[in-house]
C-alpha cells in the first residue's frame, strides 16, 4: 500500500520537475522585452482608466508617454501638472504648468427660467430626444436633462439636481476627463479652467438664436446685448452666432460683467459675497 | 391568396376615419411660410429678394446640387421676409415668408381641367420636366424624383411600381386621389414608364381600399403594361422594400437599392405630380393632406398649398379638440409629434393626426421578457431587442454587424412590445451612430 503512495508521489514530483524546467526556458525563449519606465509611469498615473487622455486607459497611456519623444502636449487630465511633472522625471523631459479644469455645465434653464411647452415620453436619452426636436421647452440649445452626461462620467462627479432639474457637477470629484463634453449632444458642457480659490466666472447659455427669440423662451438667456463685451476691460469677451463668450485665458475674474448683464446670464461661482463700494471690486480682482 | 411580404408585419386598428370624405380645397391663408429644405439632400437656394412680388408657381428656391429640388412659390403676393421659423421638431430653419394677395397663377401653368392624354416622347424632355417642377417623393420621404428617374450606368430598371398601399392607418390621402384622379395617376404612371424606358408597370393596393382598386382595374384597361396588383392589408406594406418584396417577390439586399434587383418605386401622388408637371407644367406647390382624429368633428382630405400653417388646416377641420394630446405630422406609426401647429406643411406632409389622451399615452417601460415577438414583427429580419441593447450600451460595431442600418424605422417592433420597451428610439440612435461612422470611415 505504502509503496502506491511512493510512486505516486515520486511520478508527480518528476513531472512537476521536467514542466518546470520547459516553462523556465519557454519564459527564457519566448521573453517579451518591455521598457520597465513603463511600469513606473503606470504607478504614478491615477488608474482612473477614463480616456481622458485620449488613450485607451491608463497603461496605453503609461506606454505612449514612454514611447514619445515629446511629452509636452500629453497631459492627465485627472493627474494634472503634478503627476505630469513627476512623470517627465521619469522620462528625462520636461513639461509645461497646466492649469487645472473642470467642467462647467453652460445652461441655467431651471423649470421657473424656462417654461415648458411640451411633454417628452421617448426614451430617456438626450442623444435620442435631441434628434427628435428641440426639447420640452422653447430653448432649442439647452439642456435636455436625461442624463448623457451622468451616464458618461466614470467618477459620479455629476448628477441631475432635483430642484434646477439641471446636472451639477460635484467640484471635488470631477478630474476634467471630458467625457461628458462627449456625451452632450448639444455641446453645452464645457472643460474651463478651475480658477484660483475654484473662482470662475461664465457665460450660462448656449442659445444662438437671436435676442427677442432666446429670452422669449429662457429669462436667463444670452440675448447678445454686448454689454459684457463692451465692460470688459480685458477684452476676454467675444460674441459670435448671437452668443457671447468669457475666454478663461483672458478674463482675470474683475466681475463687471456680471453686475452688466441684463438678463443675468454671467453666472460667478465661489466668490465671496459683493460689499457695496466699488473699491471692494478691483481688490478682489486681483486674486 | 392576396400577394404580400413574407417576413414580419403587423395590423394596427385602420382607423381610416376620412376615406369618404371627398378631396376639398383649404381657402388661402393669409400667409405662407414655405422652408427651403422639404427634401431629402442639400437645402434650396432663394431666389427672391425681400419685396419681390411673386405668382403661383414662381420660382423661389432652386436647386443646389444633384441631390436637391426647386421650390416654386404656393401663392401669389409679396416676399415678406426670408427668416428662420420653428420646422416641426422645434428647430429653425429658413424660410421664405409671402403675404397672400389674390391668386394669380404664372401663365406657363395650364389651368383648365381637361385631361392630356398625349405623353412627350423625349425620356430626358420629361426628367428636365421633373427636375424644373421640384417634385420630390410625396409618400413621406421626399426623396428627389429626378434622382431616382435617373438609373445609374451597368443598370437597368424593368418594372415600374406605384405605390397605393398607403399602409399607414388613418391617412387616407392616396386613398382618395386614387378614387378621384385615377385617370391622371394613370398617365402620369405612364409618363414615368417612358422616362425610365421600362413596359411594366404595376400599382400596389391594399385590400382595404376595394373601392380604388376596382376603379384603378377599369382605368387601366386602356392603358397597356399597367396593372393594379391588390395586396393583403398588412404594415409596413408600403415601405420601398416590402412592396417590391410583395408585388415582384424580389428581395432588395442589405445595402443595396431597389434598381438593384430592376424595380423603381413611385408614390400614387408623385405619379399625380408628375403627371400636373409634365402635362400641365405645373410645379410642386400643393399636395393632398389628410386632417383627420377619433375626436375631430370633420376629418378631411384637403388639396393644401405647400406653405400653410396646419392650424388653418385644424380650422377647416373643425378645430382642436379639447382632450388632445398630440398632434402628429405624418401616420401614427412613422410620424412625428409636431411641437407648434403654426408649422407649415410641406412637400412631405402626406398627413396630420390629431390623437386624444387616451390614444398618445406611452405605457411605462417595464423588462424585456425575451419572447421575441419584436423579432417576429421586424419586416427587415432583424433582431430589435438586441439592436436596442446595443444602443442603449453604445455598443456600436456590434450593432453594425447586427445590420442595424437595415432598419427601416416603421415601429412594427415597439408597436408588439408587451413591455412598452421604446425599442425604435434606441435602434435610430444606433443607426444614426453607426451611419455616422461608416461615413467617416470611407472618407
Amino acid at each position: 500500500m505504502s509503496s502506491i503512495v511512493i510512486f505516486s508521489a515520486i511520478t508527480l514530483i518528476i513531472i512537476g520537475v521536467v514542466a518546470a524546467v520547459m516553462l523556465y526556458y519557454a519564459a527564457q525563449k519566448f521573453k517579451v522585452y518591455e521598457d520597465p519606465r513603463i511600469d513606473q509611469v503606470e504607478a504614478l498615473l491615477p488608474q482612473a482608466n477614463c480616456g481622458g487622455c485620449g488613450y485607451p486607459g491608463c497603461r496605453g497611456f503609461a506606454e505612449a508617454l514612454v514611447k514619445a519623444d515629446d511629452i509636452s502636449n500629453m497631459l492627465c487630465p485627472p493627474g494634472g501638472s503634478d503627476v505630469m511633472k513627476a512623470i517627465a522625471e521619469i522620462l528625462g523631459q520636461s513639461v509645461t504648468q497646466t492649469a487645472p479644469m473642470i467642467a462647467v455645465v453652460r445652461c441655467n434653464g431651471t423649470p421657473e427660467n424656462r417654461p415648458t411647452t411640451s411633454i417628452y415620453q421617448g426614451a430617456s436619452n438626450c442623444t435620442i430626444a435631441h434628434s427628435l426636436y428641440k426639447g420640452e421647452s422653447d430653448c432649442a440649445y439647452g439642456c435636455l436633462g436625461l442624463g448623457d452626461c451622468i451616464a458618461a462620467c466614470k467618477f459620479d462627479a455629476i448628477f441631475i439636481d432635483q430642484a434646477t432639474k439641471l446636472p451639477l457637477v460635484i467640484e471635488d470629484k470631477c478630474v476634467a476627463c471630458g467625457a461628458c463634453v462627449k456625451a452632450c449632444p448639444r455641446g453645452i458642457i464645457e472643460m474651463r479652467k478651475k480658477g484660483p480659490k475654484n473662482r470662475r466666472i461664465y457665460i450660462s447659455c448656449v442659445n444662438c438664436d437671436k435676442g427677442a427669440i432666446a429670452k422669449k423662451a429662457c429669462n436667463v438667456a444670452c440675448i447678445a446685448c454686448v454689454k459684457c463685451a463692451k465692460v470688459c476691460p480685458h477684452e476676454a469677451i467675444t460674441i459670435q452666432n448671437n452668443l457671447a463668450y468669457i475666454d478663461d485665458n483672458k478674463c482675470k475674474l474683475c466681475r463687471k460683467c456680471v453686475e452688466e448683464c441684463p438678463t443675468l446670464a454671467i453666472v460667478e461661482l465661489n466668490f465671496p459675497p459683493r460689499k457695496k463700494t466699488p473699491e471692494s471690486e478691483t481688490t478682489l480682482s486681483e486674486n | 391568396m392576396l400577394k404580400t411580404f413574407k417576413k414580419g408585419g403587423v395590423h394596427p386598428p385602420e382607423n381610416k376615419l376620412s376615406a369618404q370624405s371627398t378631396l376639398e380645397r383649404l381657402p388661402l391663408p393669409e400667409m405662407v411660410y414655405i422652408p427651403i429644405s422639404q427634401h431629402i439632400g442639400s437645402a434650396a437656394e432663394p431666389v427672391v429678394q425681400k419685396g419681390d412680388t411673386v405668382k403661383v408657381g414662381t420660382l423661389i428656391a432652386k436647386q443646389n446640387g444633384l441631390f436637391s429640388a426647386n421650390i416654386h412659390s404656393s401663392v401669389s403676393g409679396t416676399v415678406q421676409k426670408i427668416d428662420e421659423i420653428i420646422d416641426s421638431s422645434g428647430f429653425r430653419r429658413k424660410a421664405i415668408i409671402i403675404q397672400v394677395e389674390g391668386d394669380q397663377w404664372e401663365e406657363t401653368i395650364d389651368q383648365s381641367n381637361t385631361i392630356v392624354r398625349d405623353i412627350p416622347s423625349d425620356p430626358k424632355e420629361i426628367v428636365q420636366k421633373i427636375t424644373s417642377a421640384g417634385i420630390v417623393g410625396l409618400g413621406g420621404a421626399t426623396f428627389p424624383t429626378h434622382i431616382k428617374l435617373s438609373i445609374p450606368d451597368g443598370k437597368k430598371a424593368e418594372i415600374l411600381i406605384i405605390n397605393g398601399v398607403e399602409c399607414e392607418p388613418y391617412l387616407t390621402s392616396d386613398h382618395r386621389l386614387m378614387l378621384e384622379k385615377g385617370l391622371e395617376i394613370l398617365i402620369g404612371t405612364q409618363i414615368l414608364m417612358k422616362a425610365l424606358n421600362v413596359h411594366r408597370a404595376s400599382i400596389g393596393i391594399e385590400n382595404n381600399k376595394k373601392d380604388a382598386i376596382k376603379h384603378l382595374i377599369e382605368l387601366s384597361k386602356d392603358f397597356p403594361g399597367i396593372n393594379v396588383v391588390a395586396l393583403k392589408v398588412k404594415y409596413p406594406q408600403g415601405a420601398e422594400k416590402q412592396l417590391i418584396k410583395a408585388i415582384i417577390n424580389r428581395e432588395v439586399p442589405s445595402g443595396k437599392l431597389p434598381i438593384d434587383v430592376g424595380a423603381v418605386v413611385q408614390n400614387v401622388g408623385t405619379a399625380f405630380a408628375v403627371y400636373e408637371a409634365v402635362q400641365k407644367n405645373k410645379p410642386l406647390f400643393e399636395r393632398v393632406v389628410t386632417i383627420t382624429g377619433k375626436n375631430l368633428s370633420k376629418p378631411s382630405n384637403l388639396v393644401v398649398r405647400i406653405g400653410t400653417p396646419i392650424r388653418k388646416l385644424i380650422d377647416f377641420a373643425g378645430g382642436l379638440p379639447d382632450n388632445t394630446a398630440k398632434i402628429i405630422n405624418g401616420g401614427p406609426m412613422m410620424g412625428k409629434a409636431v411641437c407648434d401647429i403654426d408649422v407649415p406643411v410641406t412637400k412631405g406632409t402626406s398627413g396630420i393626426v390629431i390623437l386624444s389622451e387616451k390614444d398618445a399615452v406611452r405605457l411605462p417601460v417595464q423588462n424585456c421578457i425575451r419572447c421575441a415577438k419584436c423579432v417576429s414583427a421586424c419586416p427587415m429580419g432583424l433582431e430589435p431587442y438586441l439592436l436596442m441593447t446595443f444602443g442603449a450600451k453604445q455598443m456600436w460595431s456590434e450593432a453594425e454587424t447586427n445590420k442595424v442600418v437595415d432598419c427601416i424605422e416603421c415601429g412594427s417592433c415597439s408597436f408588439v412590445c408587451p413591455a412598452n420597451r421604446p425599442l425604435l428610439d434606441y435602434i435610430r440612435l444606433g443607426k444614426l451612430t453607426v451611419g455616422k461612422i461608416i461615413r467617416t470611415r470611407k472618407s
